[in-house]
């Protein structure tokens, strides 16, 4: 085989493989960091301060802990489905993400070609859907191995509850699927640039059943009976410690971000800044220029806020005025930073950006609802999920068809 | 080979929602709860035996450990009891501060109870601000008597001191503040569809069995019995003050949840009376040094924010009691619990604990 090729082919995705294996539980971490940070604010409270400066060290801190932590194993358990639970958890929640793509154009790193995803394969949306149902193993066994009843009961709530919420989900996505005729990920992004439009408008109602599936199939708040501390302690993962609970809370939060990506990907244009058929928000490419001094502006502002008491106009003040600066700065390029443009980085700029925006609201959902009852939550599933994602696949096979 | 058997779950004495060491055998058929037998006794002390050996001054503190989350209502029902049975009068101050004390009391106790409850439903966030508002009580409490649980406000006879200088008009500034506060828990909660549908119809206790379970206190009243010892039998001039008695319509758990909320409205009411109506004076009557009440027999109620709270004291001779009993809200409502659980789900076990707000402090004494 030619050496280009081969590393072509294998050695550059096995890189990024690798990459992401590094990155990801760093991000997840500061992701739990914003969480609580989040929360904290909702909740009027500080939220992590000790570690570092205002606790950004927290998260390394919460990792050593789990890393040195006794990993304990019940003695009546099943040792080894009780030690195979949380890596068959957490390898179908990573495998997912070797078809998300964060950004389309590739660009040259020392004279190779890397794109910026792992594959792009052309059954990408149904491969992303039978992988995820695949995480339900693992938890079914973690809570059979476990050998406790609550932990029993758990697994079992959490079996029913992605198996029923698989099928909304599925049917969610069929929407997109008949708009784009294709099941790529990159094509889905491509069709929406060639339409002019983010699929969320012509598909709200698929949106808003696959967000609420999502939710649900990730386990998370308000759908998050499984590990009801209430009620059931952890759920699933009571008896587990150390590591492997590690691994169990990783899947997790990795199920969230691919959900989170799927959605931005199918329904929020993915990579694509907003408008990418108005050419006169080009400037929009360099997002971060009009960002930066957006947030910049908006912290002072409340910065100043707090020091005066009370209120947040000059955090509007603040915002709106960086906004300004930045737009200035975007498209007269006054400083030269915007004729520095790539757009593989700006890809994943806007990508990134949109998936903190559906991470945010899974937080911002932790803090507003309380917990559905099991049969009010399969109620949900069944009696309005699945015939509100049915009817919109008929809806949109209608519109197509009426519109030929 | 398939069969179905019925599982056997321990649910406490160490759960995060059993609101301290309650036990509860449950025998569970999937999801479903087929049986429920709760289990008390991990936390007696044996208070009642406790008070036999000593005098009556000495009791106060040990019934501040009763319902150790208001302790007032507990100190104000057992001096109430002492003073009756020596036939003693509390001026008018100590009364009205007595009843500012108490009704702040179940405003903290209620915060208390909202915020755990929300929180076993799953919703997180009412905890910190029910915490947030009653911190703020315990903060006055603090500057009336610088304890922050466990009070030990009051003494036979009256009070130990009168309030510190510019303490009602912290109080003020406190009711003044508290219903807009209020307003965001029922933001939060009451207009919710999960919260509609986690406690609509959930734990239904039909007014004939609460009565009959002899309920009291919010559990009874959200069952639609309208029975309030504040206004039945008035104790501490509560004759003096004008109140609503909020009452539930289907006795479930959003019913008991409602007339939580709108006690504390009352309470606030009532307070605000207090301190426009709070007259000048002494805030202890003469008591001798020793205290040795006549022989007999004395029972006492008070509406504590749980039920009605009884003291019941036989006197023969000297300092001490010669028996005492409790009669605390928290045990006998917590008779009505199996009874409002059968047939439900093992989530739903959760929301009807929360509802009937047990102390187990006050339930094995």
């Amino acid at each position: 085989m030619d050496q280009t090729v081969l590393i072509q082919s294998i050695l550059i995705p096995a890189a990024q493989i690798l990459l992401i294996l590094m990155v990801l539980p760093l991000l997840i971490a500061y992701l739990q960091l914003v969480e609580r940070k989040v929360l904290g604010f909702m909740q009027v409270r500080l939220a992590p301060r000790r570690v570092g400066w205002h606790g950004l060290l927290q998260p390394i801190a919460d990792a050593v802990k789990l890393l040195i932590k006794e990993d304990t194993i019940p003695e009546k358990s099943d040792r080894f489905l009780f030690t195979l639970a949380p890596i068959v958890t957490v390898i179908p929640a990573l495998t997912a993400l070797a078809v998300i793509p964060f950004a389309s154009e590739s660009f040259t790193l020392f004279g190779y070609t890397v794109r910026p995803f792992i594959t792009d394969i052309n059954i990408a949306l149904v491969f992303l859907l039978s992988i995820s149902s695949l995480g339900i193993y693992g938890i079914i066994l973690g809570g059979w191995a476990s050998n406790s009843k609550y932990s029993l009961l758990g697994a079992l709530r959490s079996s029913a509850q992605m198996i029923s919420y698989e099928v909304p989900l599925g049917f969610a996505v069929v929407g997109v699927m008949m708009l784009t005729g294709t099941a790529s990920m990159v094509g889905i992004v491509n069709a929406q640039k060639e339409a002019g439009v983010w699929y969320v408008l012509p598909q709200i109602l698929g949106f808003f059943c696959y967000f609420i599936a999502a939710v649900a199939e990730t386990n998370r708040v308000p759908f998050d009976l499984p590990e009801a501390e209430a009620e059931l302690v952890a759920g699933f993962h009571t008896e587990y410690s150390g590591m492997k609970f590690a691994l169990f809370f990783l899947a997790e939060y990795t199920n969230m971000i691919v959900v989170s990506s799927i959605a931005t990907i199918l329904f929020f244009g993915g990579w694509l800044r907003p408008f990418p058929n108005v050419s006169g928000l080009d400037f929009l490419e360099n997002g971060w220029l009009v960002l930066g001094p957006l947030v910049a502006g908006a912290f002072l502002g409340w910065l100043v806020d707090q020091r005066l008491g009370g209120g947040l106009r000059l955090m509007f003040a603040g915002g709106i005025a960086g906004t300004a600066l930045g737009v200035l700065i975007a498209r007269s390029d006054v400083m030269g930073l915007a004729s520095w443009h790539m757009p593989a980085v700006s890809g994943m700029f806007w990508f990134s950006l949109k998936v903190s925006f559906f991470l945010f609201l899974y937080i911002w959902f932790r803090g507003t609802y309380p917990r559905y009852r099991y049969d009010q939550l399969m109620a949900l599933g069944w009696k309005w999920l699945i015939p509100l994602s049915i009817l919109n696949v008929i809806g949109t096979g209608l519109a197509i068809v009426i519109a030929g | 080979m398939f069969r179905t058997e019925e599982m056997d779950i321990n649910m406490g004495p160490q759960h995060p929602s059993t609101h301290g060491v309650l036990r509860l055998k449950l025998t569970l058929d999937g999801e479903e709860v087929a049986e429920m037998r709760p289990v008390i006794g991990y936390l007696h002390r044996g208070v009642e035996k406790l008070c036999e050996h000593r005098t009556y001054p000495m009791i106060e503190p040990l019934t501040d450990r009763l319902d150790y989350v208001a302790a007032i209502s507990e100190n104000l029902g057992y001096c109430g009891a002492v003073e009756k049975l020596m036939g003693l009068v509390v001026p008018p101050r100590a009364q009205y501060i007595r009843v500012i004390l108490a009704e702040l009391q179940r405003i903290a106790s209620h915060l208390l109870w909202l915020g755990t409850h929300a929180l076993d439903l799953g919703a997180m966030t009412v905890f910190f601000y029910t915490f947030r508002e009653r911190e703020m009580i315990l903060d006055l409490f603090e500057a009336f008597c610088g304890a922050r649980l466990t009070y030990n406000s009051m003494r036979i006879g009256g009070l130990y001191e009168d309030v510190p200088g510019g303490w009602t008009d912290r109080v003020r500034q406190f009711i003044d503040i508290f219903p807009s506060r209020e307003k965001e828990y029922e933001d939060l909660l009451t207009v919710n569809r999960i919260w509609l549908g986690r406690t609509r119809g959930v734990g239904i206790l039909k007014p004939e069995d609460a009565v009959a379970l002899g309920a009291s206190g919010p559990t009874l009243r959200g069952s639609g019995v309208d029975y309030d010892v504040r206004r039945a039998q008035p104790y501490s001039s509560y004759e003096q003050f004008e109140f609503d008695v909020p009452v539930g319509r289907n006795g479930d758990t959003y019913d008991r949840y409602i007339v939580r909320m709108e006690e504390m409205r009352q309470s606030c009411r009532i307070v605000r009376q207090a301190l426009d109506k709070l007259p000048e004076g002494e805030v202890r009557a003469k008591v001798p040094k020793y205290i040795k009440p006549p022989t007999g027999e004395v029972y006492h109620v008070v509406e504590s924010p749980r039920g009605e709270q009884g003291f019941y004291i036989v006197h023969k001779s000297g300092e001490m009691p010669y028996r005492m009993r409790f009669r605390s809200p928290s045990f006998v409502n917590l008779q009505a619990l199996p009874l409002m659980c059968k047939g439900l789900l093992i989530a739903d076990i959760v929301a009807v604990i929360g509802s009937i707000d047990i102390v187990l402090g006050d339930v094995d004494r």
